[in-house]
Protein backbone atom coordinates (compact mmCIF):
# COMPACT_ATOMS: atom_id res chain seq x y z
CA UNK A 1 0.00 0.00 0.00
CA UNK A 2 2.58 2.80 0.88
CA UNK A 3 5.87 1.01 0.23
CA UNK A 4 5.91 -1.32 -2.66
CA UNK A 5 8.07 -4.92 -1.59
CA UNK A 6 6.76 -6.95 -3.61
CA UNK A 7 5.93 -10.24 -2.00
CA UNK A 8 5.43 -13.12 -3.59
CA UNK A 9 3.03 -14.68 -1.60
CA UNK A 10 0.93 -12.38 -0.36
CA UNK A 11 0.67 -10.98 -4.60
CA UNK A 12 -0.11 -14.57 -5.36
CA UNK A 13 -2.67 -15.05 -2.19
CA UNK A 14 -4.46 -11.93 -3.02
CA UNK A 15 -4.80 -12.56 -6.82
CA UNK A 16 -6.08 -16.27 -6.55
CA UNK A 17 -8.97 -15.19 -3.73
CA UNK A 18 -9.92 -11.99 -4.95
CA UNK A 19 -12.01 -13.68 -7.68
CA UNK A 20 -13.59 -16.40 -5.38
CA UNK A 21 -14.40 -13.17 -3.31
CA UNK A 22 -16.69 -11.48 -6.63
CA UNK A 23 -18.08 -14.81 -7.41
CA UNK A 24 -19.51 -15.19 -3.74
CA UNK A 25 -20.60 -11.30 -3.85
CA UNK A 26 -22.01 -11.99 -7.02
CA UNK A 27 -24.09 -14.94 -5.24
CA UNK A 28 -25.02 -13.01 -2.93
CA UNK A 29 -26.28 -10.23 -4.81
CA UNK A 30 -28.25 -12.28 -7.02
CA UNK A 31 -29.64 -14.78 -4.46
CA UNK A 32 -30.56 -12.06 -2.00
CA UNK A 33 -34.36 -12.13 -1.88
CA UNK A 34 -34.27 -15.84 -0.90
CA UNK A 35 -31.42 -16.16 1.70
CA UNK A 36 -29.74 -13.66 4.20
CA UNK A 37 -27.46 -11.09 2.00
CA UNK A 38 -28.57 -8.33 -0.80
CA UNK A 39 -27.12 -5.39 -2.70
CA UNK A 40 -25.49 -3.66 0.62
CA UNK A 41 -23.74 -7.15 1.48
CA UNK A 42 -22.40 -7.67 -1.84
CA UNK A 43 -21.74 -4.91 -2.79
CA UNK A 44 -19.26 -4.50 0.25
CA UNK A 45 -17.88 -7.83 -0.52
CA UNK A 46 -17.22 -6.40 -4.07
CA UNK A 47 -15.77 -3.80 -2.73
CA UNK A 48 -13.27 -5.65 -0.28
CA UNK A 49 -11.75 -7.71 -3.38
CA UNK A 50 -10.95 -4.75 -5.06
CA UNK A 51 -9.47 -3.32 -1.62
CA UNK A 52 -7.61 -6.20 -1.26
CA UNK A 53 -6.35 -6.07 -4.81
CA UNK A 54 -5.17 -2.51 -4.10
CA UNK A 55 -3.23 -3.57 -0.70
CA UNK A 56 -1.72 -6.40 -1.95
CA UNK A 57 -0.42 -5.81 -5.55
CA UNK A 58 0.19 -2.19 -5.14
CA UNK A 59 -1.81 0.94 -5.98
CA UNK A 60 -0.51 1.70 -9.43
CA UNK A 61 -0.98 -2.09 -10.62
CA UNK A 62 -4.72 -2.07 -9.31
CA UNK A 63 -5.60 0.73 -11.62
CA UNK A 64 -5.02 -1.59 -14.55
CA UNK A 65 -7.96 -3.24 -12.56
CA UNK A 66 -10.26 -0.78 -11.43
CA UNK A 67 -9.14 2.67 -12.12
CA UNK A 68 -9.30 5.58 -9.54
CA UNK A 69 -11.60 7.44 -11.78
CA UNK A 70 -14.40 4.57 -11.68
CA UNK A 71 -14.93 4.69 -8.22
CA UNK A 72 -17.96 7.81 -8.04
CA UNK A 73 -19.26 7.25 -11.89
CA UNK A 74 -20.20 3.82 -10.79
CA UNK A 75 -21.49 4.60 -7.76
CA UNK A 76 -23.79 7.17 -9.79
CA UNK A 77 -25.20 5.07 -12.22
CA UNK A 78 -26.26 2.20 -8.98
CA UNK A 79 -27.97 5.73 -7.48
CA UNK A 80 -29.50 5.97 -11.38
CA UNK A 81 -30.84 2.30 -11.52
CA UNK A 82 -32.11 2.35 -8.59
CA UNK A 83 -33.90 5.24 -9.27
CA UNK A 84 -34.45 4.20 -12.57
CA UNK A 85 -36.51 1.21 -11.82
CA UNK A 86 -38.85 3.14 -9.36
CA UNK A 87 -39.64 5.69 -12.14
CA UNK A 88 -40.05 3.05 -15.13
CA UNK A 89 -42.86 2.01 -12.55
CA UNK A 90 -44.07 5.13 -11.58
CA UNK A 91 -44.46 5.48 -15.73
CA UNK A 92 -46.21 2.31 -15.92
CA UNK A 93 -49.07 3.55 -13.89
CA UNK A 94 -48.62 2.58 -9.86
CA UNK A 95 -46.70 4.44 -7.33
CA UNK A 96 -42.78 4.87 -7.05
CA UNK A 97 -41.04 1.38 -6.92
CA UNK A 98 -44.03 -0.75 -7.52
CA UNK A 99 -42.60 -3.54 -8.88
CA UNK A 100 -45.68 -5.01 -10.20
CA UNK A 101 -46.05 -2.14 -12.62
CA UNK A 102 -42.72 -2.70 -14.50
CA UNK A 103 -42.91 -3.48 -18.15
CA UNK A 104 -41.25 -6.62 -18.16
CA UNK A 105 -42.98 -9.98 -19.30
CA UNK A 106 -44.11 -12.78 -16.85
CA UNK A 107 -47.20 -12.51 -13.98
CA UNK A 108 -47.18 -9.60 -11.58
CA UNK A 109 -45.06 -12.13 -8.74
CA UNK A 110 -42.68 -12.85 -11.04
CA UNK A 111 -42.12 -8.92 -12.20
CA UNK A 112 -41.96 -7.82 -8.56
CA UNK A 113 -39.18 -10.60 -8.39
CA UNK A 114 -37.25 -9.22 -10.98
CA UNK A 115 -37.57 -5.38 -9.92
CA UNK A 116 -36.64 -6.18 -6.43
CA UNK A 117 -33.39 -7.84 -8.67
CA UNK A 118 -32.74 -4.81 -10.36
CA UNK A 119 -33.15 -2.77 -7.05
CA UNK A 120 -30.03 -4.94 -5.37
CA UNK A 121 -27.92 -4.90 -8.54
CA UNK A 122 -28.22 -0.82 -8.44
CA UNK A 123 -27.50 -1.42 -4.61
CA UNK A 124 -24.48 -3.55 -5.12
CA UNK A 125 -22.89 -1.03 -7.78
CA UNK A 126 -23.52 1.94 -5.90
CA UNK A 127 -21.89 1.01 -2.56
CA UNK A 128 -19.01 -1.39 -4.23
CA UNK A 129 -18.14 2.16 -6.33
CA UNK A 130 -18.40 4.44 -3.45
CA UNK A 131 -16.70 1.85 -0.88
CA UNK A 132 -13.55 1.62 -3.38
CA UNK A 133 -13.76 5.36 -3.83
CA UNK A 134 -13.35 6.33 -0.20
CA UNK A 135 -10.58 4.15 0.02
CA UNK A 136 -8.93 5.35 -2.93
CA UNK A 137 -9.40 9.14 -1.45
CA UNK A 138 -8.54 8.13 1.81
CA UNK A 139 -4.85 7.37 0.17
CA UNK A 140 -4.51 9.69 -1.98
CA UNK A 141 -5.34 12.54 0.66
CA UNK A 142 -7.64 15.06 -1.58
CA UNK A 143 -11.02 14.86 -2.89
CA UNK A 144 -12.14 13.04 -5.43
CA UNK A 145 -12.93 14.36 -9.19
CA UNK B 1 -31.02 -20.94 23.39
CA UNK B 2 -26.69 -21.54 23.68
CA UNK B 3 -26.88 -19.37 26.49
CA UNK B 4 -23.39 -20.27 27.26
CA UNK B 5 -22.13 -19.23 23.42
CA UNK B 6 -23.91 -16.17 23.99
CA UNK B 7 -22.16 -15.93 27.75
CA UNK B 8 -18.54 -16.86 26.48
CA UNK B 9 -19.43 -14.06 23.14
CA UNK B 10 -20.60 -11.46 25.34
CA UNK B 11 -17.34 -11.78 27.45
CA UNK B 12 -15.08 -11.34 24.93
CA UNK B 13 -16.76 -8.99 23.36
CA UNK B 14 -16.64 -7.01 26.39
CA UNK B 15 -12.52 -7.96 27.10
CA UNK B 16 -11.86 -6.86 22.83
CA UNK B 17 -13.74 -3.45 23.64
CA UNK B 18 -11.87 -2.35 26.71
CA UNK B 19 -8.34 -3.11 25.04
CA UNK B 20 -9.84 -1.05 21.78
CA UNK B 21 -10.41 1.62 24.30
CA UNK B 22 -7.27 1.45 26.32
CA UNK B 23 -4.62 0.74 24.23
CA UNK B 24 -2.14 3.21 23.47
CA UNK B 25 -1.39 1.43 20.42
CA UNK B 26 -3.41 2.79 17.61
CA UNK B 27 -3.30 -0.59 15.60
CA UNK B 28 -3.84 -2.27 18.32
CA UNK B 29 -7.02 -1.29 19.03
CA UNK B 30 -7.50 -1.39 15.45
CA UNK B 31 -7.75 -5.22 14.93
CA UNK B 32 -9.34 -5.17 18.57
CA UNK B 33 -12.16 -3.21 17.11
CA UNK B 34 -12.18 -5.70 13.84
CA UNK B 35 -12.57 -8.46 16.56
CA UNK B 36 -15.18 -6.63 18.66
CA UNK B 37 -17.00 -6.74 15.18
CA UNK B 38 -16.44 -9.91 14.39
CA UNK B 39 -17.77 -11.29 17.78
CA UNK B 40 -20.67 -9.35 17.77
CA UNK B 41 -21.67 -10.37 14.20
CA UNK B 42 -21.09 -14.42 15.88
CA UNK B 43 -23.52 -12.95 18.77
CA UNK B 44 -25.99 -11.95 15.75
CA UNK B 45 -25.68 -14.96 13.82
CA UNK B 46 -26.28 -16.91 17.61
CA UNK B 47 -29.18 -14.52 18.54
CA UNK B 48 -30.89 -15.65 14.82
CA UNK B 49 -30.51 -12.51 12.94
CA UNK B 50 -28.39 -13.77 10.23
CA UNK B 51 -28.84 -10.78 8.41
CA UNK B 52 -27.49 -8.54 10.43
CA UNK B 53 -24.79 -10.82 11.82
CA UNK B 54 -23.71 -10.97 7.97
CA UNK B 55 -24.03 -6.84 7.16
CA UNK B 56 -22.00 -6.69 10.26
CA UNK B 57 -19.12 -9.10 9.40
CA UNK B 58 -18.74 -7.64 6.17
CA UNK B 59 -18.58 -4.11 7.09
CA UNK B 60 -17.10 -4.08 10.39
CA UNK B 61 -14.54 -7.07 10.12
CA UNK B 62 -13.98 -6.51 6.45
CA UNK B 63 -14.08 -2.61 4.96
CA UNK B 64 -13.77 -0.73 7.81
CA UNK B 65 -10.76 -2.32 9.73
CA UNK B 66 -9.20 -1.52 6.27
CA UNK B 67 -9.71 2.07 6.47
CA UNK B 68 -9.02 2.16 9.83
CA UNK B 69 -5.52 0.77 8.76
CA UNK B 70 -5.33 3.16 5.57
CA UNK B 71 -6.41 6.46 8.21
CA UNK B 72 -3.51 5.33 10.92
CA UNK B 73 -0.70 4.80 7.73
CA UNK B 74 -1.96 8.79 6.83
CA UNK B 75 -1.93 10.49 10.31
CA UNK B 76 -0.09 8.81 13.51
CA UNK B 77 0.42 5.33 15.31
CA UNK B 78 0.73 6.48 18.78
CA UNK B 79 -2.46 8.22 20.81
CA UNK B 80 -1.56 11.82 21.88
CA UNK B 81 -3.98 11.59 24.75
Amino acid sequence: MMRGDDDAIISLVARTVSPFIMIFALYVIFHGHYSPGGGFQGGTMLAAALILVRLAAGNDLAQLQFPRSWGTPLGSAGVLIYWGTGFVAMMGGGRFLDYAFLPLAGAAPQRRSLGILFIEIGVGLAVCGILTAIYDDLLEGRPHD
Amino acid sequence: MHWELEITLFFFLIVTALVALESRNLLTAVVSLSVFSFLSALLYAAMGAVDVGFTEAVVGGGVSGVLFVVTIFKTSRKSKD
